[in-house]
């Protein structure tokens, strides 16, 4: 490690290249946080080259091999790595297709979600006054409620599907964003670079989005990385109660769901769908302690 | 105290009437028309079609049936079950004792494991103990936890069959409830076969539903304990010569629990969106699976009240934890 990379003073530096290495030297102390990336590049991968690595069709049967074990366990063959589901799909296979659906929700959400709080955080903390006091009591009357019960009761309201799904889940964790970002605003708002962009001219929308937001964003990259791995796990529970993805559907909840009554005579069909998930969030939510550690000056360890 | 507490409740009435609104707006929202979706697939004849649209008041302006509605509801009229027939408020009186039960043992479960751990793992910070706590603890918050009370019917139900897979109570129990919670019930009565047949079928479903409520206090203890264990007082106590034990039992311990209080009182709503999938895997006859196959029966009148009962529970219960951490914080009070 060189002189330069040291210096702490470099997280501040209008240098770009070494704002990205002080946060890396941050990110890597962490060893689970790159553990975590590492399993999530894998996850992409395997969603993006499923049609490669996955050794059958997701939807195709095997009317010969009905619930067909693992392969290392006594009647399963090499043919069907993870075994076969009750109409004889391969599972390893609808895994691996699977995580393009994890991924995507996990994707849309945050963006929607993002867009979502960033716009109503970004007006409530700048206008404040009724436009704050109107929004933000919205955002508390969605917190109010329990998340899967109202995405459930939003999903009635829509129709179960997973786009619906992805909608109703945006919707219940978009308030997170917006408090935070209203928040970050005040704060920002009364700094005199904000002050003197103000004098120099800048109107409300340079203001908003060019000035402050830029130095809002450490918050809200850990809440977006935290709120990808809830997405993930609130759409599998609403597939696993029969309203987020429809079946034929390779989505990891929907899996466990048609899996459920036969728990007890093919334990493999519940359990890998269920540990894709885990490994999944677990993946984020590694990520997510690394980025707080490493975004975040106030709890970074000395 | 008291102005304090009357400032929360002020500030909770746009909420309370926010909730309102929504209850009352979600029927309306429901695509198609409200009476036919309310019948559900029965359908509807159209002289009884008429005759629900006066009964219900949808020929009202709108402002004027959300009145109505608020009236209704602040008399404690939630409808009738379309189902059931029976009145909604009846049938949520029954069921929400076994939510309550569910999750009140639950919690325990979550506390008496997750404080002293959290408490372990400040103290020898760094230690084999703590890493592996705090591993474990992040597993447990990434938990989906329908798939988690999945394997544990597989493991405990199928392979060593020590526990029920389903339901509340063994089916040739009958007595009358007194407290609407099972197993005091059963020893109130004296049944002790009761008693183990409530607690056995009790254990799994309230590991599951306690296991993200367990995570999440182990790290909230663990990081308040840090926190506190920095401060100057407790340095002062050890330099006094107070023995360790001392130390960490009093002086730190009781600072460090003030933050955890509240995040118990914060998991109550987390702990109701888990009933509806814990009472569902193991048919629980709580209020979450209710809802559950109350949408799926296309009971919408189950869905709205419910909707509007659990919101105003989660509010009170918020309300309760915000009051009690100002009894137990006194510096709150004064902002």
């Amino acid at each position: 490690m060189t002189q330069t990379e040291i210096a702490p003073m470099a997280a501040g530096s209008p240098d770009r290249l070494t704002g990205l290495k002080t946060f890396w030297h941050y990110f890597s102390v962490n060893r689970g946080a790159v553990i975590g990336l590492f399993v999530f590049i894998l996850l992409v991968l395997a969603a993006l080259f499923a049609p490669l690595l996955a050794p059958y069709a997701p939807d195709i049967q095997d009317k010969t091999a009905f619930l067909r074990p693992p392969a290392w366990q006594e009647g399963g063959s090499t043919q069907y790595l993870l075994g076969t589901d009750p109409v004889g799909r391969d599972i390893l296979s609808r895994l691996l297709y699977g995580a393009r659906f994890s991924l995507l929700i996990g994707a849309v959400v945050v963006t929607l979600a993002l867009t979502g709080g960033i716009t109503l955080g970004l007006l409530a903390g700048y206008f404040r006054g009724w436009v704050d006091v109107a929004i933000m009591r919205v955002m508390d009357l969605i917190l109010a409620f329990p998340s899967l019960l109202l995405a459930l009761v939003l999903v009635t309201i829509l129709g179960p599907g997973l786009f619906n799904a992805m909608l109703a889940i945006a919707l219940v964790l978009q308030p997170h964003f917006a408090r935070l970002v209203r928040a970050a605003v005040m704060a920002e708002k009364s700094r005199e670079y904000v002050v003197a962009a103000k004098v120099a001219g800048a109107g409300h929308l340079r203001l908003m989005l060019a000035t402050i937001l830029p130095n809002c964003l450490a918050p809200l990259i850990v809440q977006g990385t935290l709120s990808f791995s809830n997405a993930i796990l609130e759409a599998a529970a609403l597939g696993f109660l029969g309203l987020g993805a429809q079946p034929p559907t390779p989505e990891w909840g929907t899996m466990l769901a048609s899996a459920r009554e036969f728990i007890l005579r093919a334990w493999w069909v519940v359990t890998f769908p269920g540990l894709a998930i885990l490994i999944t969030v677990l993946a984020i939510n590694l990520i997510g302690d690394g980025l707080r550690d490493a975004l975040d000056p106030k709890l970074r360890r000395s | 105290m008291l102005r304090y507490l009357l400032n929360k409740i002020a500030l909770l009435i746009p909420t309370l009437v926010g909730i309102t609104i929504c209850a009352f707006a979600f029927v309306r929202l429901l695509p198609g028309d409200p009476i036919l979706a309310m019948a559900g697939e029965h359908g509807v004849a159209p002289a009884r079609y008429e005759e629900l649209k006066q009964q219900f008041g949808y020929n009202l302006p709108i402002w004027e049936q959300y009145a109505r509605y608020v009236g209704e509801v602040a008399t404690g009229d939630f409808g009738v079950s379309i189902s059931s027939k029976r009145p909604v408020l009846e049938e949520f009186k029954t069921l929400f004792p076994a939510t309550l039960e569910l999750s009140f043992f639950a919690m325990i479960f979550a506390m008496v494991i997750g404080i002293p751990a959290g408490i372990f793992a400040a103290v020898k910070r760094g230690s084999w103990f703590d890493q592996s706590l705090m591993g474990t603890a992040l597993v447990g918050y990434s938990m989906p936890i329908f798939w988690w009370g999945l394997l544990l019917i597989i493991f405990f139900s199928g392979y060593l069959g020590w526990t029920p897979v389903s339901g509340r109570i063994g089916l040739q129990f009958f007595f009358k409830p007194i407290t609407g919670f099972m197993t005091i019930d059963s020893l109130l009565h004296g049944k002790w076969d009761a008693f183990r047949s409530a607690l056995s079928h009790l254990v799994l479903p309230a590991i599951v539903l306690g296991t993200i409520p367990l995570a999440v206090i182990a790290r909230q203890t663990r990081s308040a304990m840090l926190e506190v264990l920095g401060e100057d007082y407790v340095r002062t106590a050890r330099a006094k010569g107070l023995s360790g034990a001392r130390v960490i039992g009093v002086h730190a311990l009781r600072n460090a629990l003030i933050p955890v209080v509240t995040t118990i009182g914060l998991q109550v709503g987390t702990l109701l969106a888990g009933a509806i999938l814990t009472e569902t895997i193991f048919a629980w006859p709580g209020i979450g699976k209710w809802m559950v196959d109350s949408i799926f029966k296309r009971d919408y009148v189950v869905v709205q009240s419910g909707l509007l009962l659990i919101a105003l529970i989660v509010m009170a219960v918020n309300l309760i934890v915000d009051v009690l951490y100002a009894v137990i914080n006194p510096r709150i009070r004064a902002a």
